[in-house]
């Protein structure tokens, strides 16, 4: 059976909002779950400390957990708090960058790759499993017919890395050193006022003809549109794709899970309304097309 | 410290090497580089013209080959190397891990610079290329403040070279959908960000739009002077209100921070603009070129020359420089 995970939240989120949704995530049916501050680095609501103990209850609750490390590393500062993830030993390490990778290689830990990794072609999987790459995500700007070719070609050489595909949520298409956030209230980045706790889903940046395009959340921005891969389940799982991440929101994350459990079940799950924050659906890029553009699956 | 100019022509390449560039770089007629647009870039022939033009000029040659080919394209990325390689060039430019590998199995006496699009942004993530690809050098992404540069280059183990003047990518490079998430194509994907053939013009009752794929990037009112649809400089609404909400249309200059970057050792200065005309390109040399000599005779004396300024501003998006990420207010 397909597994489920829960990505890393990439929301700003307050500390009691983070250890009730993960409280709720360990009574949830995914099987890993990825933890840490991956966008920005003045997102200190939890310490390293307050992670590792929410790590040790997911994990006293069968879940595999994960440590993501942040994805744009700019100062010392970023570089001491990804050595201190990537010195632990007991969970596997999710490299976003290129720093991480040195990191985790250095000290010969095991690690998996993130989404915004760039990893396109068998050859750069080659290098990175000699390194220790464990299970590695594909860019989501990727699709199905580049993640056929490129599991056929791990499979020829007879390489078992398992792959995993951004399945559902907003997704992470950029980074910057600006933070929109504190650009739309006027306020500089280095004294921010936390305004992102204020958006929990972040800020929708609409065109002038009001047609949702992106959300701005701090540093980074995400798709406009909700990605949603649920009924290409069936077709992922005889490519051989290992898990679909699940990308977590402050409304509805459980009964968007259960849905993707019964579907991995071979269960088509009703299709009821969701109590979501809204958002236009999109997989374009998954046919290989735009990534807003939605293709209907008539399988 | 090294000028870098961009050449996405024979012409462009000469005008560049005529005044005063230390080294151009170029890209083949594909999408293995991260300036794919038509007209632009070089064949073979053209290539060899160039690169026998520049090295009997004194002035060195590098290739971008710095998209990130997938399964379909691999061979032919692989063939860009060779024949980048064949051709005698001085440097590659790559980004992609797996064609790093390569090119430093296979031709390991042509030197490998990391491009921009390689996502560096620490001295750890130069230390990963460095260990593992024997980079000789390693373009900064435009994301970083001074300060920053400082700590990197303190570290480094590989020169650097920096973006100097040119359009500005506020979003870390080699990391950036938005363009494929817009229309089809990214600079990752097929070196191209708001393509050319997803642009539409049009003259409404409103005012006169550009459209991204059909997206609504701006609206220009009258006596508004109207900027190529990159859609992170677009005016967008966010809560209400209209505005700039990712990036005004401003161009990168950082004159200013020449004394700074020389004290930080930092090798090479970069133009931006394959896709500029050789005139352009010859006044931004130039200007470069003064400056740059200016600080050879003495970093403590240096001023910036209020005409550099001025031909440089007259060059830019919208008449409008900013020194950028460089300047922590900006982020």
């Amino acid at each position: 059976m397909m597994k489920l995970s829960l990505g890393p939240i990439l929301w700003f989120w307050s500390k009691q909002t983070v250890f009730d949704f993960y409280a709720n995530a360990a009574e949830w049916p995914v099987d890993v779950v990825y933890l840490g501050e991956t966008v920005c680095s003045r997102r200190r609501e939890l310490k390293l400390n307050d992670w590792l103990e929410i790590a040790s209850v997911l994990k006293d609750s069968g879940k595999q957990v994960v440590l993501s490390t942040q994805t744009l590393i700019e100062s010392e500062a970023d570089l001491r708090a990804l050595r201190k993830i990537c010195s632990q030993q007991e969970y596997l390490v999710e490299a976003n960058d290129q720093s991480a990778l040195q990191l985790a290689t250095q000290n010969k830990l095991p690690f998996v790759t993130g989404p915004s990794m760039n990893i396109y072609n068998s050859a750069t999987l080659k290098l990175l499993a000699k390194q220790g790459l464990k299970g590695w995500s594909l860019p989501v700007e990727l699709g199905r017919e580049t993640l056929q070719k490129l599991i056929g070609e791990l499979n020829e050489d007879g390489l078992d890395l398992p792959a995993e595909v951004f399945a559902w949520g907003f997704l992470p298409l950029a980074w910057s050193s600006r933070c929109f956030t504190a650009r739309h209230y006027n306020l500089p980045k280095d004294n921010c006022e936390f305004r992102c706790l204020q958006h929990p889903d972040g800020m929708e940046l609409r065109s002038r003809e009001s047609q949702e395009l992106f959300r701005l959340n701090g540093i980074s921005t995400l798709s406009g549109s909700r990605y949603d891969l649920m009924r290409e389940m069936p077709d992922m799982k005889k490519m051989g794709v290992s898990t679909v991440r699940l990308s977590p929101e402050h409304q509805g994350m459980e009964e968007v899970i259960r849905r993707y459990d019964q579907m991995r079940r071979g269960k088509v799950p009703a299709t009821d309304p969701l109590q979501l924050v809204e958002a236009p659906p999109c997989n374009g890029y998954w046919y290989g097309k735009a990534g807003m553009d939605l293709v209907i699956n008539q399988a | 410290m090294e000028l870098v100019c961009p050449a996405g022509s024979l012409p462009a390449l000469k005008a560049a090497v005529d005044n005063g560039a230390n080294a151009v770089y170029l890209g083949f007629k594909d999408s293995t580089n991260a300036r794919q647009f038509a007209g632009l870039n070089f064949n073979d022939k053209r290539a060899g013209e160039g690169i026998e033009y520049a090295h009997s000029k004194g002035a060195r040659v590098f290739c971008a080959i710095n998209t990130y080919p997938q399964p379909d394209g691999w061979e032919s990325w692989k063939t860009a190397v060779d024949r980048a390689a064949d051709l005698g060039v001085d440097a590659i430019i790559l980004a992609d891990m797996g064609l790093l590998e390569y090119a430093a199995n296979r031709h390991p006496q042509v030197h490998r610079h990391l491009s921009v699009q390689g996502s560096a942004t620490s001295y750890e993530a130069l230390r990963f290329y460095k260990d593992n690809f024997d980079i000789r050098r390693a373009v900064l992404p435009r994301v970083l403040s001074i300060d920053q540069v400082r700590g990197v280059a303190k570290h480094s183990p590989v020169e650097l070279e920096v973006f100097a003047f040119g359009s500005l990518c506020i979003m870390a490079e080699g990391r950036c959908y938005l363009s494929s998430y817009l229309t089809d194509e990214s600079p990752n994907t097929r070196g191209a960000c708001s393509p050319a053939k997803a642009v539409r013009w049009q003259e409404t009752p409103k005012g006169l739009e550009s459209r991204l794929n059909g997206v609504l990037i701006d609206r220009y009112g009258k006596g508004e002077s109207a900027g190529y649809p990159t859609l992170c400089k677009g005016r967008f609404e966010v809560e209400g209100s209209v505005y700039h909400a990712i990036e005004e249309p401003v161009s990168l200059n950082t004159l200013d921070l020449l004394p700074e970057l020389k004290e930080l050792g930092i090798s090479a200065v970069k133009i931006e603009g394959r896709q500029r005309s050789p005139a352009y390109i010859a006044d931004v040399a130039r200007t470069w070129r003064q400056a740059l000599d200016r600080l050879g005779a003495g970093a403590e004396d240096f001023r910036v020359d209020p005409t550099w300024n001025s031909t440089l501003a007259g060059l830019s998006e919208g008449g409008l420089t900013t020194i950028g990420a460089y300047h922590r207010k900006w982020k």
